[in-house]
């Protein structure tokens, strides 16, 4: 699976509406975060920018994919045009289109699917959880949502996304190439430690 | 002033009125966003307020239409369950069971005791919002380090 550039740190800051970051910033993760609930929707854009993330947060699955460029034909290049999404937080249950649904799509798309994507839920269903794992959920938050969840997940993010930086500059400034190949840059965030499942049993994980 | 503050907020959590999550957004706060529950609070009242609306207008509609109401009942606990808000979550709880085994006169009656808990946590949570205004710009929980 080629890295096509879609989880890339560099971006432009340029249009970036007033979250008090500069410019030059190109080390904050940028999270579109999904969910109808206004309550939600504040408690987890002050969670993710205590986490130091950059937050778009919007309120449906549908929004969430106008925001990727996914909702049109089109989908968004691969070039630095406005802010790249390093991960998406969404809810499950949504009137319209489900958590669970955006989910898929986003993996669909050979843009955005190595976008990991994070699903939140009240509800602790183990058969809802094992179905997002199985479509590539990175991984499954029971709601309410707590700090120490999102700077797990965050950490977890950048320790791996920072490994990939290191092996792209590697490459840019023409270093040896044998070394193992960016393309595994997503691959060790697929399982993250599941800290809010301990007490579940699973047996047929990935 | 801060010791009546805090004698409230105990007796807010010794009472069952709210529960843990609304530490975890008492630690959100910040002299930057020193108001960050409050508004929380006062978004979940607004919000909610009309998902309350919402299940009385389903009540008064026969049969009822248990479905929708299990799904008004299931937002509506996500932003109680959010803030913290213990007992109208628990009474949230409760109705969605009496929704699921299609039991009218239950949900009727603990939509009820529903509304009475959600009205006596918005006044205490009023009465302790505005003492905690008074009291001053002081940190009403401390940010684990």
């Amino acid at each position: 699976m080629a890295v096509n550039g879609a989880v890339t740190w560099l971006r432009r800051a340029g249009e970036m509406d007033g979250y008090g970051l500069s410019a030059s910033d190109t080390e904050e993760v940028h999270v579109l975060a999904v969910d109808d609930s206004h309550v939600d929707r504040k408690v987890i854009e002050r969670l993710l920018k205590i986490t130091s993330c950059k937050v778009t947060a919007v309120d449906s699955g549908r929004r969430a994919l106008q925001f990727l460029g996914l909702e049109d034909e089109k989908e968004a290049s691969n070039g630095f045009d406005g802010l790249k999404v390093d991960l998406i937080i969404t809810d499950y249950c949504m009137p319209g289109m489900t958590g669970y649904e955006l989910l898929k799509k986003v993996k669909e798309s050979s843009v955005f699917r190595e976008i990991p994507v994070v699903i939140m839920s009240s509800e602790k269903v183990i058969t809802r959880i094992d179905r997002c794992l199985e479509e590539g959920a990175e991984d499954f938050i029971v709601k309410p949502v707590k700090l120490s969840d999102v700077k797990r997940i965050i950490d977890c993010m950048t320790t791996d996304l920072r490994g990939g930086i290191n092996k792209r500059k590697l490459r840019d400034e023409g270093e040896d190439r044998s070394s193992s190949s960016p393309t595994t840059v997503d691959s060790p965030t697929r399982r993250l430690k599941m800290t809010s499942l301990e007490e579940h049993v699973f047996s047929s994980k990935k | 002033m801060r010791r009546q503050l805090q004698t409230m907020r105990k007796s807010l959590f010794d009472q069952g009125y709210l529960d843990e999550q609304f530490v975890q957004l008492e630690e959100l706060q910040d002299d930057a966003n020193p108001n960050f529950v409050e508004e929380v609070v006062t978004l979940y009242y607004r919000d909610s307020g009309r998902i309350i609306l919402n299940i009385e207008q389903a009540l008064e509609r026969k049969p009822f239409d248990f479905n929708k109401l299990d799904a008004y009942m299931h937002q509506f606990k996500g932003s109680s369950s959010s803030i913290g808000a213990k007992k109208v979550k628990a009474e949230s709880t409760l109705f969605r069971e009496y929704c699921r085994s299609r039991n009218g006169e239950g949900c009727m009656r603990t939509f009820q005791q529903l509304k009475k808990e959600y009205a006596t946590l918005r006044r205490k949570l009023e009465a302790y919002f505005q003492l905690a205004r008074q009291a001053g710009p002081v940190e009403t929980a401390c940010r684990p380090k």
